[in-house]
């Protein structure tokens, strides 16, 4: 796996916002990187900086009142925040695709299905007026529509929640990106509807070789989907790894305490959730130490002052906690 | 305690249309018990327990409350059902007045219900919120300044300001992050254990159902598909939808979720408009047969408390 060549590396990101309530931290220091044809899951809760640093990648979130500090994205050898206006307006189109959470707010009302679709093929492919038409059908084919006809006159209103999902991948498959970035693509439908759509973004990068970056609070989706894990807290990465070592041999208490305390269908009625007692760090002055010392059964002092090193322990496996230090060992 | 008799509601959507959210749907709530209710968007689960807190007066059918019609009560029966009976709402940023402090909304219903006078009604509110986790220095804030995870905290307190027996709790942890999710069902269960309350509980998300119910009611286009007790249902589902729905659900367990096998389910689900006069699941049903578009399942029941509305079992 780890020979897989990288597509997209996230080197040293931070990225804050300036409120009138002063700067918000909202990614503090991450680093990862996407391969070829994985799907890459990042987890965390809410206001962890998880979609923050997803749309950083693309450079959505407006600047001003947002700015990067400091960090580089390279994609294909090239750094993203450097990149001229004409530069970035052809990675955005052409090389990412970006699914968002809420496909209600992101298509077009006033527009049928069959015009928003064909306007993203006229301006981001090299595609002729004569047969836009029919690449549109193909693609609304591609992922999963059944009657094409009639939906492509169709608008988003008459459309249900996971059809237009369908629509908003078909729109983010397009310029045959080589990498898609799902912000929660499921979340805000049922999970027989989820199932589907997790199975048509399992099965299109088996057909099409695409990488995925899927961002979700549900551990199920991650489980279900993913080749590799990115854990995030507090803005920051608290643990990366396979999909395996992320839960069977998870290292970081914030993972652990996630991993219990959600409801699992499988769970006997006499296991016991166990919350993560407080709630996440304030991240207009974020903890100098570890973000998840302050809810920590195991904090140390030195977790309160010190932000802990990167623990590598194996090839995919990386840590950010004191526990796994040297010094800590057998603690 | 509390027992559903064929409640339907309809609504109006236009001349000679009705929407059937709640059709022909009985059950039974126990005291001491939590009953779980889920069903996918549009199934008639909020509808159910809006009805039961006569927030919708139901197009026809009764709801018994410990054997009274709640929907034929003098004036003072009313009042006291309104005491005995509370709901917690789905979303904690909408259902606080954000022009009131905590202990405004936590005192309001005590003003109606209880006869306390101003000392006892704030030690009262403060106790309320103790034993929600908050304290004295939350009582004069406003809602906006809390997080959702507190908020429904503040919910949770009003329902409990006027000493019901029973809590109709419609999606109280779905808005909220998953290690708050857990600390607000474990106080669920432990205010339960303490104070005796029953509970309507009703969720999309059947693994926290199972976590704290008893009894496991399965909803699907405003019929009830399936009952049974919580164990029963998730180790010998009956009705095709229960096995589909299980089937779906995600499960944090990658070697588990890889291995299992999902039943593979088309399209989505139809208008709840103008329904067809067979089974409502016929268009999904991965076992449909002719008979199933014919003729409406009744519920049949399988083993003691196991009912299932399929033609197949």
């Amino acid at each position: 796996m780890s020979e897989r060549e990288k597509i997209l590396e996230i080197r040293n990101l931070v990225f804050s916002f300036r409120t009138y309530g002063g700067v918000v931290h909202a990614v503090r220091d991450v680093s990862f990187d996407v391969r070829k044809g994985e799907i890459l899951g990042i987890v965390g809760e809410s206001g962890c900086g998880k979609s923050v640093t997803a749309q950083c990648i693309l450079r959505l979130n407006p600047e001003p009142p947002g700015f990067f500090e400091n960090g580089e994205i390279l994609y294909a050898g090239q750094d993203v925040l450097k990149m001229k206006k004409k530069e970035l307006r052809n990675f955005r189109t052409r090389e990412v695709g970006f699914v968002f959470q809420d496909p209600m707010t992101s298509l077009n009302p006033t527009m049928r299905i069959g015009a928003q679709i064909e306007e993203v093929f006229l301006s981001r492919t090299d595609v002729t007026k004569s047969e836009v038409k029919e690449k549109a059908l193909n693609i609304l084919r591609l992922v999963g529509i059944s009657d094409v006809e009639r939906r492509y006159r169709q608008y988003p209103h008459e459309l249900s929640g996971g059809m237009k999902q369908r629509i908003m991948i078909a729109i983010a498959l397009v310029s045959e990106p080589s990498v898609i970035i799902c912000d929660e693509p499921t979340t805000s439908l049922d999970v027989t509807i989820e199932a589907q759509i997790l199975d048509l973004l399992k099965e299109l990068r088996e057909r099409l070789g695409t990488s995925v970056i899927m961002i979700t609070h549900d551990l199920g989706v991650i489980a279900k989907m993913c080749d590799r894990v990115v854990v995030m807290y507090g803005g920051k990465v608290v643990e990366t790894g396979d999909i395996r070592e992320i839960f069977y041999e998870t290292a970081h208490p914030y993972t652990q305490g996630l991993l219990k305390s959600i409801a699992r269908l499988d769970m006997d009625k006499t296991d016991v959730l166990t919350p993560i007692e407080g709630t996440p760090p304030d991240l207009f002055s974020p903890p100098e130490g570890c973000p998840f010392a302050a809810r920590c059964d195991r904090a140390m002092a030195v977790c309160q002052r010190y932000m802990p090193f990167e623990s590598r322990l194996s090839e995919e496996h990386m840590t950010r906690c004191w526990l796994q230090h040297e010094l800590a060992k057998g603690i | 305690m509390l027992q559903i008799e064929d409640l339907c509601k309809y609504f109006h959507v236009g001349r000679h249309q009705d929407l059937k959210a709640v059709d022909h749907v009985s059950f039974d709530i126990c005291e001491g018990e939590t009953v779980g209710l889920v069903g996918e968007s549009g199934c008639g689960k909020t509808t159910t327990g809006r009805a039961i807190v006569k927030l919708y007066e139901p197009t026809s059918g009764r709801i018994l409350y410990r054997g009274k019609d709640i929907f034929k009560q003098n004036k003072a029966e009313r009042k006291a059902y309104c005491g005995n009976v509370q709901m917690i709402f789905q979303n904690p940023y909408a259902s606080l007045n954000s022009r009131m402090t905590v202990s405004e909304i936590v005192g309001e219903g005590m003003k109606i219900h209880g006869n306390y006078t101003a000392k006892q009604q704030e030690d009262r509110i403060l106790e309320l919120l103790k034993k929600v986790g908050l304290g004295r220095d939350h009582m004069s804030r406003f809602a906006h300044e809390f997080s959702g995870g507190q908020r429904q905290r503040i919910g949770i307190a009003r329902a409990l300001s006027v000493d019901p027996e029973f809590i109709v709790c419609d999606e109280p942890v779905s808005a909220l992050d998953v290690s708050i999710q857990a600390q607000v069902i474990n106080m669920l269960k432990k205010l339960q254990e303490d104070l005796g309350l029953t509970y309507l509980f009703i969720a999309h998300d059947l693994s926290v159902v199972r976590y704290i119910s008893d009894r496991v009611i399965v909803m699907y286009l405003g019929g009830i598909v399936e009952e049974a007790t919580a164990d029963e249902l998730y180790k010998n589902p009956q009705h095709p939808y229960t096995k589909v729905l299980l089937s779906a659900i995600p499960i944090a367990d990658p070697d588990k979720i890889r291995s299992k096998e999902r039943i593979a389910i088309r399209g989505e689900i139809p208008s709840p408009i103008n329904l067809g006069a067979g089974c409502r699941f016929y268009d999904r049903c991965p076992y449909a047969m002719p008979r199933c578009k014919e003729e409406a399942p009744l519920p049949k029941e399988i083993a003691p408390g196991h009912r299932a509305a399929c033609h197949l079992v």
